[in-house]
Formats: C-alpha cells, sequence, structure tokens
C-alpha cells in the first residue's frame, strides 16, 4: 500500500435504521495522521459515519474501506482491535480497576502481564494521569480523569486509526480546554488518523485538520478551519455566525 | 410436654427431615440456576423469546403446588419416587425470579459500558463473560435468594406427595392436631429460610461489583 493512500474510505455510502435515511450516498477520505472533524447538530449522522467506520452499524449501501481493504470483508474483531474508540459517556467497566480497563484489549489480545502493566503505566503518563491512580475504580475518579482513562484505555494497543464521540462533551468547559490541549501535544507525538464527532465549532476549529460539515444525512463540504471561516457555504457560515467573534484566535494553525 | 422436649426427644428425626428438606431445596435451586440463568441471557440478547419465556415462568407460578405435585406423578421415572418429583416441581417453580433477575441484572447495564466493549472489540461471548455476567451479578444473586426462600417454604408442602422434608411434622401435627408437631416443622423450615436469606445475601454484597 502506498503511503499516500488514504486510511479510511467511505464510499457512497447510504445507511438507513428502521426506515430512516440516517446517510446519503456519503462519500468521504480520511489521510494517514490528520483529525478530520465531523462537525453537525444532533441528527446529521455523525455518530453513524463513525460507527460505520468499526462496524458498529452496518451501511445499507456503498462502501468502507480501512487501509484499503472493505470493511465488509475484513474479521469484524480484529478490524476493532485495531481501532480506538473514544464515547462521550466514555463507558469503562465499573468493576475493573483502572489498569484493568486500560489493560482490557492488550489482555485479550493475550500479552504477556508484564509488558501489559508496563503498557498501563506508559499510557497513564502519557494521558497525565499519576500512577498511584492504577488500582483505583472508575467511580472514584473525576469526570476528567475518567475521559483521559478513556483515551489511554483506546491507545491501549497502539491502534493507528482513533474514533472518538465528542468526547470531551460533557466536561466543564475548564477541563474540556485542558483536554483538548493536551489531546493536541498527544496528537503531534503520536499522528494517529483521527476522526473526530463534534457539535461545538470551536473544538472543530482547534483540533481538526480537516472539518466535514454534515446534515441531515448528507455531507455538506469538506474544508479547513482556515477555509471554514472564510467559507459562503450557507450552512458554514451560520455556524460561524452563531458562534460569533473570536473564532479566529481558536483556528487550528498547523499543529496537525 | 414443650415444643423444646419434643424437638430434644426427636432430634435425630428432626435432623433427618431438615436434611432431606435441604436436599430438595439445594438440588432444585441447582438446577433451577443452571437453566434460570442461560434463559434470562437469552431473553436478554434476543428480545423476541422475552414474552414466551417469561410468560412460561410466570403460568407455572400461578399452579397451585399441591396440583402442581399432582399433575407431576403420572410422569415416568420421575413419578417413580416422590422426591424426584418434588425437586421437579421446586425447579420449576424456582425458574422465575432466576429468569427475570438475570434478564433485569443485564439489561440494566449503562449502553455506553456495553458500546464501548463492543467497540474495543470484544467479542460477544467475551462480553457476556468479562462484562455482562459480573456487573449482573449481583442482581442475579438476588433472585436466586428469592428462589431459595421461596423454595424452602414450598418443598414443605412436598411432604403431601410423600416426598419427606420438614413437612412431614406438619402434616402429621395437622393431622393429630398437635401444634408442638407442627411447630417442630415450622420453626426449622422458618430458620433455614432465614440463614439462607443472609447467607446468599452475605454472597451478594461480597461479589458486588464497585
Amino acid at each position: 500500500m502506498e503511503e499516500s493512500a488514504p486510511v479510511i474510505e467511505i464510499c457512497d455510502v447510504s445507511c438507513s435504521v428502521g426506515g430512516n435515511d440516517v446517510l446519503r450516498g456519503l462519500t468521504l477520505q480520511v489521510e494517514r495522521g490528520e483529525i478530520m472533524v465531523l462537525l453537525g447538530r444532533s441528527g446529521s449522522g455523525k455518530t453513524t459515519t463513525l460507527k460505520l467506520i468499526n462496524r458498529l452499524v452496518s451501511p445499507t449501501s456503498g462502501e468502507i474501506r480501512v487501509h484499503g481493504v472493505p470493511t465488509s470483508q475484513s474479521d469484524v474483531i480484529q478490524l476493532r482491535r485495531g481501532i480506538g474508540y473514544v464515547i462521550q459517556d466514555v463507558g469503562l467497566f465499573p468493576h475493573f480497576t483502572i489498569e484493568k480497563n486500560i489493560g482490557l484489549v492488550p489482555r485479550i489480545e493475550g500479552w504477556p502481564a508484564k509488558r501489559i502493566g508496563e503498557r498501563v503505566q506508559e499510557l497513564l503518563k502519557l494521558v497525565g494521569l499519576s500512577q498511584d491512580i492504577g488500582p483505583r475504580y472508575p467511580h472514584q475518579l473525576s469526570g476528567g480523569q475518567r475521559q483521559r482513562v478513556g483515551v489511554a484505555r483506546a491507545l491501549a494497543a497502539d491502534p493507528e486509526i482513533l474514533l472518538m464521540d465528542e468526547p470531551f462533551g460533557a466536561l466543564d468547559p475548564l477541563t474540556r480546554d485542558e483536554l483538548q490541549k493536551e489531546f493536541l501535544s498527544l496528537q503531534r507525538k503520536l499522528r494517529k488518523t483521527v476522526v473526530f464527532v463534534t457539535h461545538d465549532l470551536r473544538e472543530a476549529m482547534r483540533l481538526g485538520s480537516r472539518i466535514a460539515l454534515m446534515e441531515a444525512g448528507k455531507l455538506v463540504t469538506v474544508l479547513t478551519p482556515g477555509e471554514f471561516v472564510q467559507s459562503e457555504d450557507p450552512l458554514a457560515s451560520a455556524y460561524v455566525r452563531a458562534f460569533g467573534d473570536g473564532l479566529l484566535s481558536s483556528v487550528n494553525r498547523g499543529t496537525s | 410436654m414443650s415444643v423444646l422436649q419434643f424437638f430434644l426427644q426427636n432430634r435425630g428425626q428432626v435432623l433427618e427431615l431438615t436434611l432431606e428438606h435441604l436436599w430438595m431445596v439445594g438440588l432444585s435451586t441447582l438446577f433451577a440456576t443452571l437453566i434460570g440463568i442461560p434463559l434470562g441471557i437469552l431473553i436478554a440478547h434476543r428480545p423476541v423469546y422475552n414474552k414466551p419465556v417469561l410468560a412460561g415462568a410466570n403460568i407455572i407460578q400461578t399452579i397451585p403446588s399441591l396440583a402442581l405435585f399432582g399433575f407431576l406423578l403420572p410422569l415416568p421415572w420421575l413419578g417413580a419416587r416422590a422426591d424426584r418429583l418434588a425437586i421437579l416441581a421446586l425447579t420449576l417453580y424456582a425458574l422465575l425470579p432466576i429468569i427475570r433477575n438475570t434478564y433485569t441484572g443485564i439489561r440494566g447495564i449503562e449502553p455506553a459500558v456495553l458500546e464501548a466493549g463492543r467497540g474495543m472489540g470484544l467479542t460477544e461471548s467475551q462480553l457476556l463473560r468479562q462484562v455482562e455476567l459480573p456487573l449482573a451479578l449481583n442482581v442475579i444473586l438476588s433472585g436466586v435468594r428469592t428462589a431459595v426462600v421461596i423454595s424452602i417454604g414450598l418443598a414443605t408442602i412436598a411432604a403431601a406427595i410423600g416426598a419427606g422434608g420438614l413437612g412431614e411434622f406438619i402434616f402429621r401435627g395437622l393431622a393429630m392436631v398437635d401444634n408442638r408437631v407442627i411447630l417442630a416443622g415450622a420453626i426449622p423450615a422458618a430458620l433455614l429460610a432465614l440463614l439462607a436469606d443472609v447467607g446468599v445475601g452475605w454472597l451478594e454484597r461480597r461479589l458486588q461489583p464497585r
């Protein structure tokens, strides 16, 4: 596979759930090492798009390729283990300690215990958590700490792709700001291919290499943050107006 | 002669009937658990089976226990021995709380936890063994607890078909119009029920997920 080929290709995908068209004719490519933000209001199909990639949702028509291989032909379990997944509600296993939560995928992949232990310590450090948090349980952590654990868990087996569904949406503004900042510096080190769902334009501007604007199950346009603020597209400019001034200052400037 | 004296004089028989009682309740609970938990898992994962399974278990509950013992009498092999019949009937009665609690326990798990598990690439069986069952365990156990307590009471009626157990004393006492004899069966049965309740309750707390 050549270096320049897109890591994720969504080709003319439609998807209906219970007779409702959730997605119609979506085509989108995500390049290696970029953060592709899916921006749109609730019901625009952005979460569905994300779940198509790790096959939590199956398309009605069209094809999704990951590393050039159609996902319909790959083993779903192996596909998912190669893709980190972070969701807003985090979904940490409440009966597992933090260490066990982070080490779950390496454990079921059969890593030796020593290597798992080292990896967990490494990841805790990477996401800015203290090492002594390992033996604790999720309910003993704050929302921000839990979300950091969620990111660490997604990164555990070092997947090349990271899917993030409004991971910072439920956090208070200060913690969110902190986690966005740290996520960007983490991404500078790790260079994962990230698909990031949000409805927050400010977050999209700050994190996105490119922004895919979605509305009512369709892709409206794909723009860089710089293009987005100047876009003539009615929906894009409506977004910019809704978020008001000061947006330009939060534009992602070549961080990824 | 007081109840206590009657007790002491017949302690050999009290012990024997208590053991018989425990045998019936223990085996039937074991069978009901072995059948009920998989059925509960099935209906939690395949909602189409939900109604028929729960309706079936509910209908069994509505059959009066004496009538159920009677219905089962003509069965081959099982009908040949009263204690087999009693164990079968008790198993049937114990199914509902175990199936229902298994179902409730699994359905009560936060959807985000299951979605994260699937998204991380757990197979359905890994998800069941490592996430669903551990998280549903204390709800399942409280179903087992209900089943055991009900069974200990119901098993006294098994004496009516000659299956033994502490019901022997109760029926004999009724026939003799002798309260001491009735109490010699009823008190140990009540104590067993209390002990079982406390015992399984303790297990439930010990195994509670954080």
